[in-house]
């Protein structure tokens, strides 16, 4: 089926959106709020937005995740909206796991590549109805979806301005939820999907998060965004919410061992050096590749990667001796051979070890998994102070928490 | 009488940086120069008192920064301001912006089409890598395919090494990038005709084909294998516009003990037992020289400076087939005032780069047929640039200078020469095209100064006005370029040698023929040259 994928716009909507210059960073339907609140003026831009690297204190931040209730700004995050009888399957042709297997209500953490198998982002896709998905990630990839949906009985359209996203993680994140009036949050498992009633309209929770605590998602049109804000901050004030910048949620989400697109991994039409790029397998997305479902992009490269043993790299987490963090080190085999980089590394406050994620180059990491070594260069007044530690490759979550998927949650 | 080491012809660019390398290696280098000033098409002049002209070239990315730190230029004065923003006008009252910023830049084109606008990072990848693959090559000399020497061994091997580094679809996509048509190749990324006429300028700039001809792909590569301080295809104003480059070449020449000799025209190169023995001038002065260096175009060089019985008849021929077909005028402007485009908001960043008026590739196109049929373009494709709002130093406080290049100009028209009247006419094209966007521009003219191919083929020398010194059509690249076994700088006649745009890697301010003929020259003389810096690293 031939389909219309052209998406110019009409002359009174583009000459509307001239303005859109004389404000550079856009400003999340929240931002209010992130500005009244922002004690440290420390903003970055995230896909365009003005963002906080940290709001008061990037310390206290972390700890309002792993002690109280943490908001985080998850507005700017790409999200597309796939629509029509056709959507499952197009979501099943796109995508890693088996969509099927995804029932209304429900989110999967997943990942798409090209006809090559190189990874092209990862991201979370809610199945918001039979037909209606939404996916949500760091990069934009509307030609690759419309080109991918030609032949599918199926829209795709991109709403990242239009709906208003705030993350509500932490041990209390239930019970906070639960004082502002969504009766029944604490029956949701995770990756569960709820919409409650909010005002004259709704909201839209999953109990998702990149911090590996308890936590849900709020989704919720842009218009109603400060009243949802406002309402959450009076319900949680007693229970601790507090707002928070990505210092802190970096820190929760590495001692997850979740990757960041572009940070961990490098996206395959954003690489510009062609063997930057990788497969799932090569980023510790391997159990998402299902072989039992029909066919996805970027399968037959997958499968013969695995046959001939052509895979060049794997990601792996890192417990590395001492208490320096090793970002971005080299590490070796036997202290002299090169075996990979790291790409994120902390003291994890709460496992209260050195950790990191690496990738490294097989059979690093795969065949050999011993006598692995960072080279740190620590700058410290003006002096590098270079330490040979020891790494040893330990399972991701580097912190797991019972918490994190116990339901009902504690009430706090 | 004294015999000079070398003798180059041209004080343009390539010929400067040529004499500069020379120099410093010890030899003792003499430039001529048919004009009383220097720069070739890399000048800034006082055509009306208070505003210094850009005449010919206006803007700056291709020139090499190794060369600029070689030969000191910045302390001789050389700085570049890159462009702020940029624009393409609509015919319907709209306009599409370049902004520097990349999410703005999204949103920008996102105005326009919610797909184009995501599509621009894929685009922007693809062109990227071409551009690595390429850059690396401008600054070696290509080797000869049919040569067995070692030295062109082991560039025939460095070019397929580096080819063969290129994964399947990145090969696929270099053989598509240099044989497509830049409308073609757009096609195959956008859909917003206004998005693919901005890109697609890159594509025909000073080249005689259209957007819809096979070749011009690559032209658009040409075009982005420039930097501004490592931001790559980035473009900017020369301070003092451009011949604040070639001033500071032949500063930094003479300050190295080059001479300069300006009013010397070149009648033709002495020749004797098959060797050049130096220049004679169109004075019928005899200036003696062991080498002569041309910095002018293939054609002028062979066809004109050197007596046809000197050269051998395959040679000759492949220099009169060579391509370099005028496509291009100027016309460049004294303002009294700011222009207003009311299109654009107040003191839109647009304003302070590149602003052009085609918004379909099928008006560009439109544009070339009347070119092909010995006409100047009715409805021409402009490149407007206003140094101005950066450089405060190119007119009076409040006032502005504005260079046009226009395309399309055929080097005759009907198959009879320009005459005065066929110029006012063509400058009457570009002040009526920018003059429908700009109320009361015409008003603001203090003086202008409009070159056809004509004028630019009697002042500067460019064969039939060709910018590039003949087209970058991939027939006329590498080693092919200017003519087959002649790609290395030298000619048929022994001490005779090449640095201009016709050569290996051709035109635009890059320098990169001027340095590479310098490194052969002293290859030829065994004398080292430390004075030259390998290439950056493409990393």
């Amino acid at each position: 089926m031939e389909r219309d994928i052209a998406m110019t716009t009409q002359p009174a909507t583009r000459r509307a959106a001239q303005s859109h210059i004389e404000a550079v960073r856009l400003e999340s339907p929240f931002h209010p709020r992130f500005a009244a609140l922002s004690q440290q003026n420390d903003w970055y831009s995230w896909a365009g937005y003005k963002a906080p690297h940290s709001l008061w204190d990037e310390e206290m931040e972390y700890f309002a995740i792993r002690s109280q209730t943490a908001v985080f700004d998850i507005s700017p995050m790409v999200k597309y909206r796939i629509e029509g009888p056709g959507a499952e399957a197009f979501c099943n042709r796109l995508t890693l796991r088996n969509v099927a297997k995804l029932k209304p209500g429900k989110v999967q953490y997943t990942a798409w590549c090209d006809d090559e198998g190189h990874v092209l982002d990862d991201g979370t896709l809610f199945r918001l109805s039979a037909s209606r998905f939404r996916l949500c990630c760091q990069e934009r990839h509307l030609p690759w979806l419309l080109d991918s949906a030609i032949g599918f009985d199926v829209t795709v359209r991109e709403e990242t301005e239009e709906v208003a996203g705030l993350a509500v993680q932490g041990p209390t994140s239930c019970a906070v939820l639960k004082d502002a009036g969504l009766a029944g949050v604490e029956t949701m498992k995770p990756f569960d999907i709820r919409v409650f009633p909010f005002g004259a309209g709704e909201v839209t929770v999953s109990r998702t998060g990149f911090t590996g605590d308890l936590g849900y998602e709020l989704f919720i049109d842009a218009a109603s965004a400060l009243p949802l804000w406002d309402h959450l901050f009076a319900a949680g004030k007693l229970r601790g919410i507090r707002a928070i910048g990505y210092t802190a949620l970096n820190r929760a989400r590495i001692e997850t061992g979740f990757i960041v697109a572009n940070a961990d991994f490098v996206t395959a039409e954003h690489a510009v050096r062609a063997d930057r790029v990788r497969m799932p397998d090569e980023i510790g997305l391997d159990w998402m590749v299902d072989l039992d479902k029909p066919y996805f992009n970027g399968r037959r490269a997958i499968e013969r990667a695995r046959r001939e043993g052509t895979l060049k790299h794997v990601l792996v987490g890192l417990e590395i001796e001492g208490n320096v963090p090793a970002e971005h080190a080299i590490v070796y085999h036997r202290k002299t051979k090169e075996a990979g980089l790291v790409t994120a590394a902390i003291w994890s406050p709460t496992g209260k070890r050195n950790i990191a994620i690496a990738s490294l180059e097989r059979p690093y990491g795969t065949r050999i998994v011993d006598d692995l070594w960072v080279e740190i260069y620590a700058l410290r007044e003006l002096r590098y102070q270079k330490l040979m530690k020891r790494a040893k490759i330990v399972e991701r979550p580097f912190v797991k928490l019972a918490r994190r998927t116990l339901t009902p949650p504690g009430d706090f | 009488m004294k015999t000079w080491d070398a003798i180059v012809i041209g004080a343009g660019h390539n010929g400067l940086v040529n004499a500069c390398y020379l120099q410093r290696a010890g030899l003792d280098v003499l430039v001529v120069e048919k004009n009383d000033w220097i720069g070739g098409a890399a000048t800034s002049r006082e055509l009306t008192p208070g505003w210094l002209y850009s005449n010919c070239s206006y803007v700056c990315s291709l020139f090499r920064p190794e060369i600029m730190r070689d030969l000191e230029l910045p302390r001789f004065g050389l700085q570049v301001i890159p462009y702020e923003g940029g624009a393409v006008f609509t015919q319907d009252g709209d306009y599409l912006a370049s902004y520097r910023d990349h999410d703005a830049h999204r949103r920008e084109f996102a105005r326009w089409s919610p797909r184009d606008a995501e599509a621009y990072e894929r685009y922007a990848r693809d062109v990227t890598r071409q551009c690595r693959f390429i850059q690396p090559l401008l600054m070696r000399t290509a080797p000869d395919p049919a040569s067995l020497r070692p030295r062109d061994l082991g560039e025939l091997l460095y070019l397929g090494r580096k080819f063969g580094e290129l994964t399947p679809s990145e090969m696929a996509l270099t053989l598509r990038f240099w044989t497509m048509s830049i409308s073609d190749f757009l096609d195959e990324y956008f859909e917003t005709p206004v998005i693919k006429a901005n890109l697609a300028l890159s594509g025909i700039i000073g080249t005689a084909l259209g957007p819809m001809s096979p070749g011009t792909a690559y032209v658009l590569l040409h075009h982005y294998m420039g930097e501004v301080d490592g931001s790559v295809g980035a473009w900017g104003y020369a301070r003092g516009g451009m011949g604040a480059v070639t001033k500071a070449l032949a500063d930094s020449f003479v300050a190295s003990g080059g001479t300069i000799r300006t009013g010397a025209g070149v009648d033709h190169v002495a020749v004797k037992n098959g060797r050049a023995t130096g220049v004679v001038l169109a004075s019928g002065e005899e200036i003696s020289g062991k080498l002569v260096i041309s910095n002018a175009d293939v054609k002028r060089t062979f066809l004109k400076l050197v007596e046809e019985k000197e050269l051998p008849e395959p040679f000759l021929r492949r220099v009169r087939n060579f391509k370099i077909r005028g496509s291009s005028g100027k016309v460049n402007i004294a303002l009294d005032s700011m222009p207003e485009f009311p299109a654009l908001p107040k003191d839109s960043p647009c304003l302070k780069g590149d602003m052009h008026f085609t918004d379909t590739v099928e008006r560009m196109e439109r544009g070339y047929d009347d070119w092909k049929e010995g006409r100047f373009s009715r409805d021409p494709f402009l490149d407007m640039v206003l140094p101005t709002t950066l450089d405060p130093t190119m007119a009076p406080a409040g006032k502005h200078f504005m260079s046009c290049f226009v395309q399309y100009a055929p080097p005759k028209i009907d198959g009879r020469d320009w005459t005065d009247a066929d110029r006012d006419a063509f400058a009457e094209t570009v002040i009526s095209q920018i003059a429908d966007y700009s109320p009361g521009f015409r008003d603001r003219i203090v003086h202008m100064e409009v070159r056809t191919p004509r004028e630019i083929e009697a002042e500067v020398g460019l064969t039939e006005g060709n910018i590039f010194q003949g087209e970058l059509t991939f027939d006329q690249l590498l080693f092919n370029r200017p003519v087959p076994g002649y790609a290395q700088y030298r000619s048929p006649v022994g001490g005779l040698y090449m640095c201009g745009s016709s050569t290996h890697p051709g035109g635009g301010v890059m320098g990169a023929p001027g340095r590479n003929a310098a490194a052969e020259i002293l290859r030829d003389l065994k004398r080292p040259n430390r004075q030259m810096s390998d290439a950056h690293d493409v990393i």
